[in-house]
C-alpha cells in the first residue's frame, strides 16, 4: 500500500477537478488529484476563452468563493471585454480570451502550491463502494486508494468517442484516449446513465491567414478583470480577434459532404446543443441565412495557432479544409487539426443532491460534464461547490448551498438536480429568476462572507468586501443627504442634454437619469469631487448601479423572500410520500426521485403543482 | 410557482349563488386595513378584537355599496391565525362581486382553493388529524376550478389566451435573444414592432377585460329598468313576471327608496328588474328626486323595458317618453299593456323598434316577452362579435395584472431602459397570462422559442 487513506479524491483534472481539488485541499481535507496525463492539466478544451454572459459572472462567483479561476484567467488573460455595457449592469459580463498553455500552467502552478494537495497520474476504472458508502477507487495500474470521498470529474472522457466524417475511435480528447469502466461500474449500482455529444472546431495556421480581409475585434481601452483580489491586476497589452463570415460556396461544399456526416448519418447518437450548434447543423436548421459569423482567436501570446470560432463540424477533414477557404481571409489556409464530435457519457443530474453527492451513493459526488453540463465555467463552480461540500460532509458539518437568489451557481445546481437537462447544460442570464440581484460587480458582497464563515474564503477577502460595503454606503448616504444647487445641476445637466432643473434637489434625485453616473459628478462639481475622490472605483460603481436600479433590485428582493418561506421547510430525505393519498401520481413519482430536501425545492420540480405543495406542507406538519 | 403566504387574501365565504345573506373572508396581515379603507363607519384599525360593527361599504368614488356588518378578528386568535375580517353583506351576487372587486383594487388577493383552510392549518388552529381532510379539501377544490376553468376556456377564450402567449413569448425571446447572445450575429428586438405588437395585444386584451364586466353580467344579473308613466302597469309586469318563475327574491336595501329590484332567472340568465318612479312632470321636490334616480337607475342598465298603456297613449307620447329617456344606446324594449282592454291590437310604427303588446295582469305574451329578453342578452353584439365570457375575478385579476405589465414594458421602451429590465415586466405579463391557461415554466418556453427560431452559437 503506498498511499494513506484521503480524505477526498477527485477523479479528473479539467476544470471541475482542479476546483474541487483546490478547495477541499484548502479547507483542510486530505486531498488527492488523479488525472491520466498531467501535462493536460486545466486543459482548455474548447474554445481559448472564460467568462461571456452570464459565465463570465459565474468566473466573478467563483474568484468570491475562493476558488481560482477568476485569478488563472487574469494571469493568462490575452484580451478582456466587458460584453454588454450598452445594457444595464446585471447584463455586463466579463469575458476574457486566454494562453491556452499559460492557462494550464498557472493552474498547475497554483495547485502544487496548494497545501494538502498530492497527485497521480493514473486511469480510474473503478470505484469501491461499501454499504452504499464510498470507500474508494481503483486504478488502471491496478492500485487501490481509499478515502471517504470521491469526486468524478470525467468530463468527455467517459467512453468518449470521437467522430470526423466516416471515422470515428476512441479518445476522450482527440490525440488522448478515453477511460472505461466507472460508467458500467455506478450502472450496476443502479446508477442511469445518457449519452451527449458535444464538438470542436478545427484549429488554424494563423500564418495562412489574411486578416485584411477581416474586421478586427480589439479588447477594452481600459481592460477589467475577474478577480476580486487586489493583488491580481489587470492586463496591459492585449491581442485582437478578428470576424469574418461563411457565405454560400462554404455551405455548398460543406453539403457535400453531409452523406459522410456522423450525425446526419445516425452515428451519433449523443444529445448536441442546440446554442452551440455545428456549422452543418447551422446550415441544415437556418438554411434562409446566407452567412454565418466566423470569430477568430489567437490560442495564445506567442502561438500562431488560431480557434476558428463558429466552426464547429465533424465533416471529413477534406471537406473542412475545402470549405474553409471559401471563407474571407482563408484562402490558403492550412490547419493544425480538424474539427470533431466527441460523444461520451453522463449521469442525468437529477440523481443527484443540491450538494452535488449521488443520492445513491454517499460520499460520492459528480462535478462538470458528468452532470450533462457543457463549459468551463460551468463545470469550474461545480467542482469548486463538490469539493466544498465533500470536505463538509467528511468533517460533519453543515452543507453549503447557494440559492437561486444568491448566484448563478445556485441556478445552475438547482436547475440541474431538479430538472435534469435533455441537452448539454449552459448557463444563460434567463435561466436566473433573480437576474438584477445576480451581478458581476457584487458576486463578492454576495458570497465571499458565506465562503469565509466555512473557512475557504481568506481573511483579506472579507476585509475588501467590508470596506467595499461601507464605502459604498457612505457614497449613496452622501448622494441621499446633500443637495445641489440649479445652478451647478444645470451645468452637469447640459454636458449630457439631460433637461435641466427648476429647483435645488439631492444628488440621488438626478441620479436615476439614464444619462447621468456618479463620474458626471465628479466631474462636474469640485466639492463633490474633493468628497468622493478617495473612493475605490469599485465602491462608486455599485453605488452608482445601486441608487440607479434601486427600484427594481427591491422588486426582485421581494420576490426572492416571498420564495424563502417554503426554502426553510425542510423536507426529510426518508419521507414518504406514498402515504399521501391526495399527491397526485405524477408527484409522487417525481418527489420520491428528486428527493427535494426543502419545500421550496420540491416546488421547482416539473410536475409538481401549486396544489400539491399545500397538501405536501399540510402532510409535513407545517 | 407557489403562491405566497404573507399577503392577504379575500373571498366569499358562504356558497356562490343567491341567499340572504353573503360572508366575505379576508385573511392576512392588511385584512383589518384594507377593509377599513372601505368601510365607513368606526375607524376599525383601533377597534377590539372579536367586535362587530355596523356600516357601509363605500367604492373609490365614494359610493356607497351596502351596508354591512363587520366582525374583526386580530390574529393569532381567529379562524386562520391571522387577522381576520368577515363581512357580511346582502346576498345579492352583484353586491358580493363588487365588494369583492373594491377590496381587490386595495391591495387583496383571490384566495386560491382551501387557502384559507391552509393556512389556519399552518397556524396551527386545526390539528393533525383534521389534516388528510383538508388535503383532500384541497386537491378536490383544485381539481374542481381547474375543471370549471377549464370549462371557460372552451372555444374563443382559450385560444385567444394561448395565441397571446405565444406572441408574448416571441417578443421575449427576442428580448431575452439580444441579452443572451448580443455578441454574435443575431437579430435584435426592433423597439417599434414590440410596440406595434404590445398595441396589438393590448387591443385583444381590453376587451377580453370588457367581456369579463359583460360576463358578470350574466352571471350576476342583467339589470334591466322597467320605465314608463305611472299606472301603465310596471307593478304589474314585475309581478306577473316574478309569479310565474321561481323568483329570486332578493330585495336589496338599496340607497334609492324609489326602486325596487328583484331578480328573475330565464333560461340561465339572471335578470335583476327595477321597478322605478314613473316618469311625469315633477310636481314636487321630493317626487323630482325619485325621478332624477330613475334617469340615473336607467343610465346604469342595460336594458330599458318601456310599458305603456295602449289605452292611454299615442305614438307621439310615446315617441316623447323614449326620448326623455337618454337611454343613448341601451337597447330599449317597447311594450304595449292593457292590450285586454281593447278590441284590435293597434300597429305601431317607430323607427329602428319594434313594439311587443301585453297584458300584465292577464299572462298574455309574458313568455313571449321572457323570451325576447333572452334573445336580446344573447345577441347582444359584444358578447357574439368575441364568444368569450370571462366570468372568473381570478381571471379578470390575471387579465389586468398582465396589461398593467404590458403598459410598463411600453413605458420602459419610451423610456429606453434596458432589456433586462423590460425582461422583468414582460414575464410579469407571461406569469399573469400562464396563470390563466395553466402553463408556467416561461423561461424554458422562451429559451425552446430561441432555440428554434435563431441560429446562435459560436
Amino acid at each position: 500500500m503506498i498511499f494513506k487513506e484521503y480524505d477526498v479524491i477527485v477523479v479528473g483534472g479539467g476544470h471541475a477537478g482542479c476546483e474541487a481539488a483546490a478547495s477541499a485541499a484548502n479547507l483542510g481535507s486530505s486531498t488527492l488529484l488523479i488525472t491520466m496525463d498531467m501535462t493536460k492539466i486545466a486543459q482548455m478544451s474548447c474554445n481559448p476563452a472564460m467568462g461571456g454572459v452570464a459565465k463570465g459572472q459565474i468566473v466573478r462567483e467563483i474568484d468570491a468563493l475562493g476558488g481560482y479561476s477568476g485569478i488563472v484567467s487574469d494571469k493568462s488573460t490575452i484580451q478582456f471585454r466587458m460584453l454588454n455595457l450598452s445594457k444595464g449592469p446585471a447584463m455586463w459580463s466579463p469575458r476574457s480570451q486566454n494562453d491556452r498553455l499559460l492557462f494550464g500552467k498557472y493552474w498547475r502552478d497554483l495547485l502544487e502550491q496548494t497545501d494538502n494537495l498530492d497527485f497521480w497520474q493514473d486511469s480510474v476504472n473503478d470505484i469501491i463502494v461499501e454499504k452504499n458508502q464510498i470507500v474508494g477507487i481503483k486504478t488502471s495500474l491496478g492500485i487501490t486508494i481509499k478515502s471517504k470521498a470521491v469526486i468524478l470529474t470525467s468530463g468527455t472522457f467517459m467512453n468518449g468517442k470521437i467522430h470526423i466524417g466516416k471515422k470515428s475511435f476512441g479518445g476522450g480528447r482527440i490525440g488522448e484516449s478515453a477511460s472505461f469502466g466507472i460508467t458500467e461500474k455506478l450502472t450496476q449500482l443502479g446508477f442511469e446513465a445518457g449519452r451527449m455529444k458535444t464538438g470542436t472546431p478545427p484549429r488554424a495556421d494563423g500564418r495562412t491567414l489574411d486578416y485584411s480581409k477581416m474586421e478586427e475585434q480589439a479588447g477594452d481601452i481600459i481592460p477589467g478583470k475577474f478577480s476580486y483580489l487586489k493583488s491580481i491586476k489587470p492586463i496591459e497589452n492585449q491581442r485582437s480577434c478578428w470576424v469574418t463570415y461563411t457565405n454560400e460556396n462554404v455551405h455548398n461544399i460543406l453539403k457535400t459532404g453531409f452523406d459522410d456526416s456522423p450525425m446526419y448519418a445516425g452515428r451519433i447518437q449523443g444529445v448536441g446543443p442546440r446554442y452551440c450548434p455545428s456549422i452543418e447543423d447551422k446550415i441544415n436548421r437556418f438554411a434562409e441565412r446566407d452567412r454565418h459569423q466566423i470569430f477568430v482567436e489567437p490560442e495564445g501570446w506567442d502561438t500562431v495557432e488560431i480557434y476558428i470560432n463558429g466552426f464547429s463540424t465533424s465533416l471529413p477533414e477534406d471537406i473542412q479544409i475545402q470549405a474553409l477557404r471559401e471563407i474571407p481571409g482563408f484562402k490558403d489556409v492550412k490547419i493544425f487539426r480538424p474539427g470533431y464530435a466527441i460523444e461520451y457519457d453522463y449521469f442525468p443530474p437529477t440523481q443527484l443532491y443540491s450538494t452535488l453527492e449521488t443520492k445513491l451513493i454517499q460520499g460520492l459526488y459528480f462535478a462538470g460534464q458528468i452532470n450533462g453540463t457543457t463549459g468551463y465555467e460551468e463545470a469550474a463552480c461545480q467542482g469548486l461547490m463538490a469539493g466544498i461540500n465533500a470536505h463538509l460532509k467528511t468533517t460533519n458539518k453543515e452543507p453549503l448551498i447557494l440559492s437561486r437568489d444568491q448566484a448563478y451557481i445556485g441556478v445552475l445546481i438547482d436547475d440541474l438536480v431538479n430538472k435534469g437537462t435533455e441537452e448539454p447544460y449552459r448557463m444563460f442570464t434567463s435561466r436566473a429568476e433573480f437576474r438584477i440581484l445576480l451581478r458581476q460587480d457584487n458576486a463578492d458582497v454576495r458570497l465571499t462572507p458565506l465562503s469565509n464563515a466555512i473557512g475557504l474564503a481568506s481573511n483579506e477577502r472579507l476585509r475588501n468586501v467590508e470596506n467595499k460595503v461601507t464605502g459604498t454606503q457612505e457614497i449613496i448616504r452622501y448622494f441621499k443627504s446633500t443637495s445641489i444647487t440649479k445652478e451647478d445641476a444645470n451645468n452637469i445637466l447640459l454636458n449630457v442634454e439631460s433637461a435641466a432643473i427648476t429647483q435645488q434637489v439631492k444628488l440621488s434625485s438626478l441620479i436615476t437619469r439614464p444619462q447621468l453616473g456618479i463620474q458626471s459628478f465628479i466631474e462636474g462639481q469640485s466639492d463633490i469631487k474633493k468628497q468622493l475622490m478617495h473612493y475605490e472605483n469599485d465602491m462608486l460603481e455599485s453605488a452608482e448601479i445601486l441608487m440607479k436600479y434601486e427600484s427594481y433590485i427591491e422588486k426582485e428582493k421581494e420576490l426572492a423572500d416571498k420564495m424563502l418561506k417554503f426554502e426553510t421547510i425542510q423536507i426529510e430525505s426518508n419521507f414518504d410520500y406514498s402515504t399521501i393519498n391526495s399527491l397526485s401520481s405524477e408527484a409522487k413519482e417525481k418527489l420520491r426521485k428528486i428527493k427535494p430536501t426543502s419545500l421550496g425545492q420540491a416546488s421547482r420540480i416539473s410536475g409538481v403543482s401549486p396544489s400539491d405543495i399545500s397538501i405536501l406542507m399540510i402532510s409535513l406538519g407545517r | 410557482m407557489h403562491y405566497n403566504l404573507n399577503d392577504t387574501i379575500v373571498a366569499l365565504a358562504t356558497p356562490q349563488g343567491v341567499g340572504a345573506i353573503g360572508v366575505i373572508r379576508l385573511s392576512g396581515p392588511l385584512a383589518i386595513s384594507i377593509c377599513n379603507s372601505v368601510f365607513k363607519g368606526k375607524d376599525l384599525n383601533k377597534e377590539a378584537s372579536h367586535t362587530l360593527h355596523f356600516g357601509k361599504i363605500v367604492d373609490i368614488q365614494g359610493e356607497i355599496i351596502d351596508e354591512v356588518l363587520v366582525s374583526i378578528f386580530n390574529g393569532p386568535n381567529s379562524y386562520t391565525g391571522e387577522n381576520v375580517v368577515e363581512i357580511s353583506c346582502h346576498g345579492s351576487p352583484y353586491i358580493l362581486q363588487r365588494v369583492l372587486e373594491i377590496l381587490h383594487t386595495q391591495g387583496a388577493r383571490s384566495a386560491e382553493a382551501g387557502e384559507f383552510t391552509l393556512r389556519a392549518f399552518l397556524n396551527k388552529k386545526l390539528d393533525l388529524s383534521q389534516a388528510e381532510a383538508v388535503a383532500d379539501l384541497i386537491a378536490s377544490d383544485s381539481k374542481s376550478s381547474h375543471h370549471l376553468a377549464m370549462q371557460q376556456m372552451r372555444g374563443g377564450f382559450k385560444n385567444t389566451i394561448a395565441g397571446l402567449r405565444t406572441e408574448l413569448i416571441n417578443f421575449a425571446a427576442l428580448i431575452e435573444l439580444e441579452l443572451d447572445f448580443g455578441e454574435e450575429d443575431v437579430e435584435f428586438a426592433n423597439r417599434d414592432k414590440l410596440i406595434e405588437l404590445i398595441n396589438k395585444i393590448q387591443a385583444m386584451l381590453l376587451p377580453l377585460m370588457e367581456s369579463f364586466q359583460l360576463g358578470n353580467v350574466i352571471k350576476n344579473g342583467v339589470s334591466t329598468v322597467i320605465a314608463g308613466r305611472p299606472n301603465a302597469g310596471k307593478s304589474t309586469l314585475l309581478n306577473t313576471l316574478l309569479q310565474e318563475e321561481r323568483a329570486i327574491v332578493s330585495e336589496i336595501a338599496g340607497t334609492t327608496r324609489d326602486t325596487i329590484e328583484e331578480a328573475l332567472v330565464i333560461d340561465g340568465i339572471v335578470f335583476r328588474f327595477i321597478d322605478t318612479a314613473g316618469i311625469r312632470e315633477a310636481t314636487d321636490t321630493i317626487e323630482h328626486l325619485g325621478i332624477a334616480k330613475t334617469f340615473e337607475k336607467i343610465r346604469q342598465s342595460s336594458i330599458i323595458i318601456y310599458v305603456f298603456d295602449c289605452t292611454q297613449l299615442n305614438e307621439v307620447d310615446v315617441i316623447e317618453d323614449i326620448k326623455q329617456l337618454h337611454a343613448g344606446d341601451i337597447p330599449v324594449l317597447l311594450i304595449a299593456n292593457k292590450i285586454d282592454l281593447i278590441a284590435i291590437t293597434p300597429k305601431y310604427k317607430y323607427p329602428n323598434l319594434t313594439v311587443h303588446s301585453i297584458a300584465a295582469k292577464e299572462n298574455r305574451n309574458i313568455n313571449e316577452l321572457k323570451k325576447l329578453l333572452h334573445d336580446l342578452v344573447l345577441s347582444n353584439t359584444k358578447v357574439v362579435a368575441n364568444d368569450i365570457i370571462i366570468s372568473n375575478l381570478r381571471h379578470y385579476e390575471a387579465l389586468t395584472k398582465a396589461n398593467k405589465a404590458l403598459e410598463s414594458v411600453q413605458c420602459g421602451i419610451a423610456n429606453k431602459i434596458s432589456g433586462e429590465l423590460v425582461a422583468m415586466d414582460l414575464k410579469e405579463a407571461l406569469t399573469s397570462l400562464g396563470s390563466i391557461s395553466g402553463v408556467i415554466d416561461i423561461d424554458q418556453d422562451i429559451l425552446g422559442a430561441i432555440f428554434s427560431k435563431f441560429c446562435i452559437g459560436k
